[in-house]
């Protein structure tokens, strides 16, 4: 195989805060260390980047000593959580910016797409943007022309190609530009999460179209992406990226389960409201065994296991459990049927969830917790808290017949038993 | 396979590249967006206007009009023996390209940081489709100060065009090179520490008058004859006197001094290219 990308000791240093060093001096000092030859005298105090821990230095390392080869036709994941490095890495490698220190060497054209309709401009027609989106992408004129109707053909938009974009629904919008960087001939083809846009259905075309690009057409494809199903569906390689440095490389399966297990503090930036926020203190939350983004395939039991501390008596106490999906809460179940009285101490509530219940996407995990005094029960009595976003996890698309009752929205249940009568006319 | 073709790479990102390559050969690469760009910037200036085009007549016309009230009638700076008007269209129209390039280029990352920020062209083209769509601004100021001319000339002014018209590209090459060097030096800075944005806009207008558009050069020097050479040696009044000796027949020119305007262009240019090439690579971080 022929290595098409080749990434040797590649660094890149952030400042934080403010611009420059802070002062004039210090700018000066650099440039005249620079102009020297010599290292810069500030990178040196340099830290790695973890964003849960205050720093001691404005300089940070997004990434680190990167060193990776990727193969012509390989489909690679760069995974990792949010601030790892990964659209750093893409940045570089599609040459919007340049690295600190250390080299990238490419073989054959990159197209990039970090954002869909770069340089579209709402006053202009689909079809005038199309031309100059692909000329932005790095595409000669005649090539556009050839493309012309393969790419109005894929964002299917055909009626409105001489009308400005500015007229267009989002979603058109989304899939002309969409359209235009797929049928890009470029050997190297570097995706942000572009794809999170879009109806669900053009979401498959699009990596229904990634996939015969670098599987058919032996193209290379670069592709960061926080949704591990479309990661798994699209990739035969993964990258792992920890805090800007590589901490796990091949194939996807294996860095994704690596992901998945790699134990990172869940608590970090995690606020609990409520009157008990200081009597209950929630030690650990964790799905099916795992802090975070946990996937989860239909046939799987979600199993939620919840260890807290209480440090006063209550009463009548119960935890609840609530799942959230994009802002929506899908439901709240209780660990137990009754309020009951608790003791000082060390406790760990699980509660067990059939996932098919749940149709594919990512949930968010809330845990809340009430006491409520039997002998003087009112509304305001309620003692509560809530902690919200504590732990993820996602339901994948993997479906098998048994799960599939071909239903639409969150909730997936068992077709009820309905009946169908005739009933001879509509009175 | 072979080690010499495993070696090959058409790409080679690293910190730092030469300061003098200019990637051409990309930027001509990407001569189909340059023009896509110049027509996207035309279009999309008249697109839902009534007026469309006309608009960039009418910028001229109020200012020369205006021109004409203050300095002609009120404060009778004379304009030798050409009739106002046609005096003050010719330098005009030449400090206007000369003010748009150097503005729109100053601020061109900043402007730009969103496209710039997600994908990569070669940097200058943007700098460069500045110049062009300017230029063809240009091109219809420059039919507005033909039409004043054979307006005027028909009536019986001393309108005289002569041999040294065959200079004018000459003359809008140096401008627009002036515009785009200076705005690509200033554009470094302005990604950085914006305060230079503010000094642009209310300096450049200012520096409308240390050169010859509302007045002559002679006038000038006649006034003021210790420090006259300010105005003389700016390249700015040698393009614009030029341009008047040619297409009207009146106006301080001689080889040496546009010789002079021409180095001082090409130097400028050169630091300024140099200068854009650095922050290229990285104002995504700072802007």
């Amino acid at each position: 195989m022929t290595k098409v990308i080749k990434v040797e000791n590649l660094s890149k240093a952030y400042q934080l805060g403010d611009f420059g060093t802070g002062t004039i001096s210090r700018d000066l000092e650099r440039y005249w260390a620079r102009i020297r030859g010599k290292e810069d005298p500030f990178l040196k105090i340099g830290e790695l980047n973890d964003r849960t821990q205050k720093g001691t230095s404005d300089i940070v390392w997004s990434l680190r000593d990167l060193n990776f080869e990727v193969e012509r036709g390989d489909a690679v994941g760069i995974i990792g959580r949010n601030g790892a490095g990964k659209s750093t890495l893409l940045k570089i490698l599609s040459r919007v910016t340049s690295p600190t220190v250390g080299t990238v060497k490419i073989k054959g054209r990159v197209a990039s797409l970090l954002e869909v309709g770069t340089g579209f401009h709402p006053e202009l027609t689909g079809r005038e943007n199309i031309y100059l989106n692909g000329a932005i992408l790095g595409m000669r004129k005649a090539e556009i022309k050839r493309k012309f109707d393969e790419i109005v053909d894929f964002a299917g938009v055909d009626r409105y190609i001489d009308t400005p974009v500015k007229r267009y629904s989002s979603g058109m919008y989304v899939r002309l530009a969409f359209a235009v960087a797929a049928n890009l001939e470029a050997e190297i083809l570097v995706v942000d999460e572009v794809l999170a846009v879009g109806d669900a259905e053009f979401q498959k075309k699009c990596l229904g179209k990634m996939g015969d690009v670098s599987k058919g057409e032996g193209k290379t494809v670069l592709f960061v992406s926080h949704n591990m199903g479309s990661v798994r569906q699209l990739c035969d390689k993964g990258i792992l990226l920890t805090n800007g440095q590589i901490a796990f490389t091949g194939n996807t399966e294996a860095a994704i389960k690596n992901y998945m297990n790699s134990s990172l503090d869940p608590k970090s930036g995690i606020v609990a409201i409520g009157t008990l926020t200081d009597t209950i203190k929630i030690k650990s939350v964790t799905v099916n065994g795992s802090p975070l983004d946990v996937a989860i395939t239909p046939k799987d039991e979600i199993k939620v296991c919840i260890k807290y501390q209480c440090l006063k008596y209550l009463p009548g106490f119960r935890i609840s459990l609530t799942l959230f999906k994009d802002g929506v809460r899908v439901l709240t179940v209780q660990d137990l049927e009754e309020s009951v009285p608790i003791e000082p101490g060390y406790y760990r509530s699980d509660i067990k969830l059939q996932s098919y219940f749940l149709r594919p996407g990512t949930y968010s995990v809330a845990v809340g917790g009430h006491n409520t005094n039997h002998t003087n029960f009112s509304f305001g009595n309620v003692e509560w808290f809530f902690v919200t976003d504590i732990s993820s996890f996602e339901v994948l698309e993997e479906w098998s017949s048994a799960y599939d009752f071909n239903n639409l929205g969150i909730i997936n249940l068992p077709n009820t038993n309905g009946v169908r009568t005739a009933i001879g006319s509509d009175d | 396979m072979d080690k010499p073709e495993e070696e090959i790479w058409d790409i080679e990102i690293s910190p730092r590249n030469n300061l003098l390559d200019l990637k051409l050969k990309d930027v001509w690469h990407y001569r189909d967006l340059l023009v896509l760009l110049v027509r996207r910037d035309f279009v999309a200036f008249y697109k839902q206007t009534v007026l469309g085009p006309l608009w960039f007549f009418l910028q001229p016309l109020a200012t020369i009009v205006l021109f004409n009230f203050v300095f002609a009638n009120i404060a009778k700076i004379s304009t030798g023996s050409i009739p106002p008007p046609v005096f003050y269209l010719a330098g005009t129209i030449i400090w206007n390209y000369f003010s748009d390039c150097l503005t729109k280029t100053s601020t061109v990352f900043k402007d730009n940081s969103a496209m710039l920020g997600k994908v990569y062209f070669p940097r200058l083209i943007m700098p460069l489709s500045i110049v062009l769509s300017n230029l063809i601004r240009f091109a219809v100021q420059f039919i507005l100060f033909l039409l004043l001319m054979v307006i005027y000339s028909v009536q019986g002014y001393p309108i005289h065009p002569n041999f040294y018209l065959l200079l004018f590209p000459v003359l809008i090459v140096l401008i627009a090179a002036l515009g785009l060097g200076l705005g690509m030096m200033i554009s470094a800075v302005t990604t950085k520490y914006r305060d230079l944005t503010f000094v642009v806009s209310f300096a450049v207008p200012l520096l409308m008058y240390t050169t010859t558009v509302i007045y002559p050069l002679t006038t000038a020097q006649a006034k003021y004859p210790k420090y006259s050479w300010l105005i003389k040696y700016n390249p700015i009044t040698v393009v614009i006197e030029t341009f008047r000796k040619g297409f009207l027949g009146e106006g301080s020119f001689n080889w040496s001094l546009l010789g002079f305007a021409a180095v001082a262009t090409i130097i400028i240019v050169i630091i300024g290219t140099i200068i854009f090439n650095r922050v290229e690579k990285n104002f995504v971080d700072t802007v």
